[in-house]
């Protein structure tokens, strides 16, 4: 196996939450590179912080201590406005309820990243038509997310986290929502962004289907990361 | 896409919430303006009076005339113009409901006095050569549906009869606020006929109208018409006709300022139902505010979204409100114009509409967009994941 540079380098990561006087930890002491082009699931028991760990890594969440760089840049000493503007160009988050904008089309909710972007209005909408292509969904760019599939809502929900052509994705159980048939042609979508976009992605998951597909496989346990890393078929 | 258009989407959204919004914005508006309205129509008597124009009147009360051989003895006091004299006729058009402000006056000077009553030469010129003639105000004249050359029949109340008029004039106003509601018409011809009928009450005059020449000077002129006048049959009192009028108004000054009381009452109760309405809206969306944090939309972007869509539904409001004012305001003022002469929509009110508005729409917004900024996105997610 060659080795890749890490894209992604998270050391003695902590992260608490405070509930009233409590404190709840939440992640300790995590260590972890993510090769550049990987395809990481990452499994656990429902609690054991694997959205609180994917949330550090796209920097939408603040760490206690520890470091996490991103392509070389440590996001945790970025401000809040600092952070808003590199999340915009460098991550693209698919969520499981896919959350799109209920008042915007298709094509728009594609379109609303770009929005910060210095594009063209026409620049803007050749993007927005090359990601729906990707996704096979051109022909419904004028649906409101009411009108589509949880399927199709989950393909135009990757269109926008890609759009903008950030290096790394992040999937907070992507497939959580979605039957079998669904889930698979968003297994497939994903793996296509691995192999022909060259994204790196960063998925978590329950669904033993779908960790079958990364190339890696981690167990986040009570915060704790299982030493062994798993190389899935 | 642009922000602009996810602005109106969201702001039309709920269509029934926004629509009843929306609706009491333009009820608030509407109430405010007219009340508004209302009291400027209360001063406008105030507003439309003369600072250069002086009331000499009978010192006793309104009430009681005033000898004719006074005009000759005030033209001759020191910084006097001009002189005209009125009276009050109290004659009643078919029924007493119709109300019509209707006076003797000296036709030849009247015009002089009252500039701001516009008439053309023509009409003046025939009001002067017919005795019996009569002037009325646009307003009425159109009321009553009077054209140019009709009779028109006063029952008298003071002066007992029938009393028959030919109008030949109907005046504008140069000014908005000028009262188009009077009539008037030949004291000459009240007083010949009172020469016959009554003796004692003829050469008699309700009140002098006294034009002076340099308003600064108007206080010293009153003064010293006045002492003219002491210890004779007949004292006198005289003030500029905007004190005059300003004497009645401040009889009704706490119904004034209730009035204004209730007008900003109206607009910080639709300034609490607005900020519930955009608190509700906010919350609902928090986890969308949320999403577009994620992607990389700033603070200022998502206090944006929340202030533009508060500020599109208040000036939405607004806007009805606005328009609903001045068909409001003519129906309010037909109907009560025996009240209010002068019931204008004034420019002022406007512009206090649109400023209620801004301040209702961005009031409303501050505390949802203080949370929707504040709220950390992983907060934010966890309650739409
Ligand atoms: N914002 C928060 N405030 C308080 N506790 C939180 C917050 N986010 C997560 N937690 C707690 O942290 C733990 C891990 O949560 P999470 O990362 O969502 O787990 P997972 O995604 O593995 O199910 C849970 O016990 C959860 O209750
Ligand atoms: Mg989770």
């Amino acid at each position: 196996m060659e080795t890749k540079t890490a894209i992604v380098q998270i050391k003695n990561l902590f992260k608490s939450y405070k509930r009233g006087s409590q404190i709840i930890p939440v992640l300790q002491d995590i260590t972890l590179d993510i090769a550049d082009n990987e395809f990481m699931a990452l499994m656990g028991p429902s609690g054991s912080g694997k959205s609180t760990l994917l949330n550090l890594i796209a920097g939408i969440d603040k760490v206690d201590s520890g470091s996490v760089s991103i392509e070389g840049i440590d996001i945790t000493s970025l401000s809040e406005t600092e952070l808003a503007k590199w999340r915009s160009s460098h991550v693209g988050f698919i969520f499981q309820f896919y959350n799109l904008i209920p008042v915007l089309t298709a094509f728009e909710n594609v379109e609303l990243p770009l929005l910060l972007t210095g594009l063209s209005r026409k620049e803007r909408k050749e993007h927005v038509r090359m990601a729906l292509q990707i996704v096979n969904l051109t022909d419904r760019m004028d649906h409101y997310p009411s009108q589509l599939s949880g399927g199709q809502q989950q393909r135009v929900a990757i269109a926008r986290a890609f759009v903008s052509d950030p290096a790394i994705l992040v999937a907070d159980e992507p497939t959580g929502d979605l039957d079998r048939v669904s889930a698979k042609e968003i297994l497939d979508l994903m793996e296509r962004l691995v192999h022909e976009l060259g994204k790196t992605i960063i998925m978590v998951t329950h669904d033993p289907r779908a960790a079958e597909k990364a190339h890696i496989i981690r167990h986040l346990d009570k915060g704790v990361l299982n030493a062994n890393t798993q190389a899935a078929s | 896409m642009q922000i602009l258009k996810l602005l109106l989407k969201n702001s039309f959204r709920h269509k029934l919430r926004t629509s009843l919004t929306v609706f009491g914005i333009t009820i608030a508006i509407l109430a405010f303006g007219l009340l508004r309205t209302v009291v400027s129509a209360w001063y406008a008597g105030v507003e439309a009076s003369s600072a250069t124009r002086l009331i000499t009147r009978n010192s006793i009360s309104i009430i009681f005339f005033l000898p004719l051989s006074y005009k000759e003895k005030i033209r001759q006091i020191p910084g006097v113009k001009n002189i005209s004299y009125s009276c009050w006729f109290g004659g009643i058009y078919i029924s007493e409901k119709n109300f019509i402000p209707n006076f003797a006056v000296d036709a030849k000077t009247v015009f002089e006095l009252w500039p701001e009553f516009v008439l053309t030469d023509k009409q003046k010129n025939d009001f002067l050569h017919d005795r019996k003639a009569c002037v009325a105000g646009r307003k009425i004249a159109e009321k009553y549906g009077w054209k140019i050359g009709d009779t028109i029949t006063l029952r008298g109340t003071i002066f007992p009869g029938n009393w028959d008029f030919t109008l030949r004039g109907i005046y504008k106003g140069a000014y908005k606020s000028s009262d188009e509601t009077q009539f008037f018409f030949h004291w000459d011809y009240l007083n010949e006929s009172m020469k016959k009928t009554s003796p004692n009450r003829a050469d008699q005059v309700g009140w002098y109208v006294v034009g002076v020449k340099n308003p600064d000077l108007a206080a010293d002129v009153a003064a010293a018409i006045d002492k003219t006048f002491k210890n004779s049959l007949a004292e006198t009192i005289t003030e500029t006709e905007k004190a005059f009028q300003q004497g009645f108004v401040s009889m009704t000054e706490a119904i004034v300022i209730a009035v204004r009381i209730v007008s900003f009452v109206v607009i910080i109760i639709i300034m609490a139902v607005m900020a519930n309405t955009m608190a509700m809206t906010a919350r609902e969306r928090i986890g969308e505010y949320a999403i577009m944090k994620t992607l990389g939309f700033g603070e200022w972007h998502i206090a944006g979204l929340i202030f533009g869509e508060s500020l599109i539904i208040a000036f939405t409001g607004c806007a009805f409100g606005i328009a609903a004012t001045y068909p409001a305001a003519n129906a309010f003022g037909d109907a009560m114009s025996t009240y209010f002469p002068i019931f204008n929509v004034q420019s002022e009110t406007i512009y206090m509409d649109i400023a209620a508005s801004l301040v209702v729409g961005l009031v409303a917004a501050v505390f949802p967009a203080w949370r929707a900024v504040k709220l950390s996105i992983a907060d934010g997610l966890r309650r739409i994941g």
